[in-house]
């Protein structure tokens, strides 16, 4: 069989099997509570929830609270990504920086970032701001350990050849170091996005700024149970968006580089 | 072709060990110990209410953890982290293995795993405490069910990556489907497992505390925001550290099993690198 149509026949395969995996996760969630396993009062049935989740789409407040949510995800991210990247050069470049750091870095990295939303609660309040604290401190980490790996990750003979050829600082982190290290500032890019949407919605459901966390504490305490499983869901889906989006954006950008050509090829 | 063998490496003369060793603890304490004094002089200068200084902290600390509360608070935290971590990884690995060796179980499932793991762990907060209540459960179930995840992906990914040459070698000399498993494919995937495990652990100290901050009378995550709604700082303060220790103790613990566990992977690497 030629090369191609393996693939080809592989793929289709793929495809049916992940829907038939759907189809049926959908059909047994259906199936739980019209057999009374869990009752329906606990366990809404799958088409209720969906039909809910219809509903949802078409409600101009529902994607209000997305776009809060977002929001805070968004700026969350790009702090905690830029801070890291320039904190994370400067201190990766210089040796004298990072020994003197790295004590303080790795007790300060396992801190769990929920362990601040008190402290950001007093401080700003309900606010965006508190939310950010959570979501910058907990994506920083992620981004910061890369781009420190990154930097220092540069060949050994490159840095020399860049030197014999008497390349510029300037020239040597365009050239030199950042071809290195954007492999690592891209993992830790993706990382830290998933990271951030998490504590974007953990702040809102424990702080409670408006946003999809809120809005689940919401539906639960008015025992909206249909409507908690609808926005699990949502979160899901945005989760995934995240996932996908940041996977594709790590490709493009990495096109050039050895790990992604050769995933192309196989 | 790389040739794996064991290096022997013997002590190197050190003159000035003594020098290093002063040198190095330096530079180990030397940044922490300038942050603290700064913040310490910083808050006797200008006092704010939300920054006490670290002596004050450090007496709430005592007054706080030591005592009574470490047994009604931090041990059944403890407790339930532990059993939530140690659930996350038997399953991870184990259903990550057999997804990993069986193809059609894993096209099957693995749309449904990237939405699964997609799921902020906390919205579960809520549908975990409809279906079991407030109990001690619905925490580890919760710290389960987010933490499973870098285990289980990182496992199907390691054990879908066995090098292939090495499977058929196994296989043309007949070993047993148990001895593979136990000998070639787990080895060959400890690496992405241990990865895996390390996500684990912070993702399950997370959930370990907002689902006590959720839902819970005892526990640190309930004692911290009970602090908070009082205003004492200091002790809420002591609790933040607190669980930044608990944190990293759990790092420390887990690089020395990594260390041992994968000590025949780092002699590779650093072989290959040589």
């Amino acid at each position: 069989m030629a090369p191609s149509s393996t693939r080809a026949v592989r793929t289709t395969r793929k495809l049916a099997l992940g829907t038939a995996g759907i189809v049926g996760f959908l059909l047994a969630w259906q199936l739980i509570p019209a057999l009374g396993i869990i009752s329906p009062q606990y366990l809404p049935y799958a088409t209720d929830t969906l039909a809910r989740l219809g509903e949802e789409f078409r409600d101009l407040e529902f994607w209000r609270n997305v776009g809060r949510t977002m929001l805070a995800w968004f700026l969350g991210l790009m702090i905690a990504s830029v801070a890291a990247t320039a904190l994370g050069t400067i201190i990766g470049l210089v040796p004298f920086l990072r020994r003197a750091t790295h004590t303080t870095v790795e007790f300060l990295r396992p801190i769990p970032s929920v362990a601040l939303i008190p402290l950001a609660i007093l401080i700003y309040g309900i606010q965006l701001q508190a939310a950010l604290v959570i979501i910058v401190f907990a994506s920083f980490w992620q981004m910061f350990v890369q781009v420190l790996y990154g930097v220092a990750d540069v060949d050994a003979v490159a840095r020399d050849t860049a030197r014999s050829f008497a390349l510029s600082r300037s020239e040597r982190v365009r050239y030199l170091i950042l071809p290195t290290a954007l492999p690592y500032l891209m993992t830790g890019l993706r990382l830290a996005a998933s990271v951030a949407l998490i504590l974007a919605v953990t702040a809102e459901m424990v702080i409670s700024n408006p946003g999809l966390g809120r809005m689940i504490v919401h539906s639960q305490s008015a025992s909206d149970w249909v409507g908690v499983y609808a926005l699990v869901i949502v979160t899901g889906l945005l989760g995934l968006a995240v996932n996908l989006g940041f996977r594709l954006i790590e490709r493009r950008s990495l096109s050039w580089h050895q790990s992604v050509r050769g995933e192309i090829v196989l | 072709m790389t040739l794996y063998t064991s290096t022997i490496r013997l002590p190197r003369q050190r003159s000035h060990a003594w020098k290093r060793l002063g040198e190095s603890t330096l530079f180990a304490i030397g940044f922490p110990f300038l942050l603290l004094v700064i913040w310490a002089a910083w808050s006797t200068a200008a006092p704010a209410t939300f920054f006490p200084s670290p002596v004050i902290i450090a007496q709430a600390f005592v007054d706080t953890w030591i005592g009574p509360a470490f047994v009604t608070d931090v041990l059944p935290s403890l407790g339930r982290l532990a059993l939530g971590i140690i659930l996350s990884i038997v399953i991870g690995i184990t259903a990550g293995t057999l997804i990993g060796l069986v193809r059609w179980l894993r096209e099957l499932l693995e749309p449904l795993l990237e939405f699964f793991r997609a799921i902020p762990p906390p919205v579960l907060i809520p549908v975990a405490m409809l279906l079991l209540g407030i109990t001690d459960t619905m925490k580890v179930v919760v710290i389960v069910a987010g933490a499973v995840w870098p285990v289980l992906l990182n496992t199907i990914e390691g054990v879908r990556s066995t090098d292939s040459v090495m499977t058929e070698t196994a296989r043309s000399f007949a070993i047993t489907r148990a001895e593979r498993l136990r000998y070639l494919v787990l080895p060959a995937a400890s690496p992405r497992i241990m990865a895996g495990v390390r996500q684990t652990l912070s993702v399950a100290l997370i959930l370990m505390v907002i689902s006590e901050m959720f839902a819970s009378s005892s526990g640190l995550g309930y004692r911290i925001t009970y602090f908070q709604r009082n205003y004492l700082i200091a002790e809420m303060w002591s609790g933040i550290v607190l669980l930044g220790l608990i944190g990293v103790l759990l790092a420390a613990v887990f690089s020395i099993v990594e260390k041992r566990v994968l000590r025949w992977y780092h002699g590779i690497k650093e072989v290959e690198r040589a």
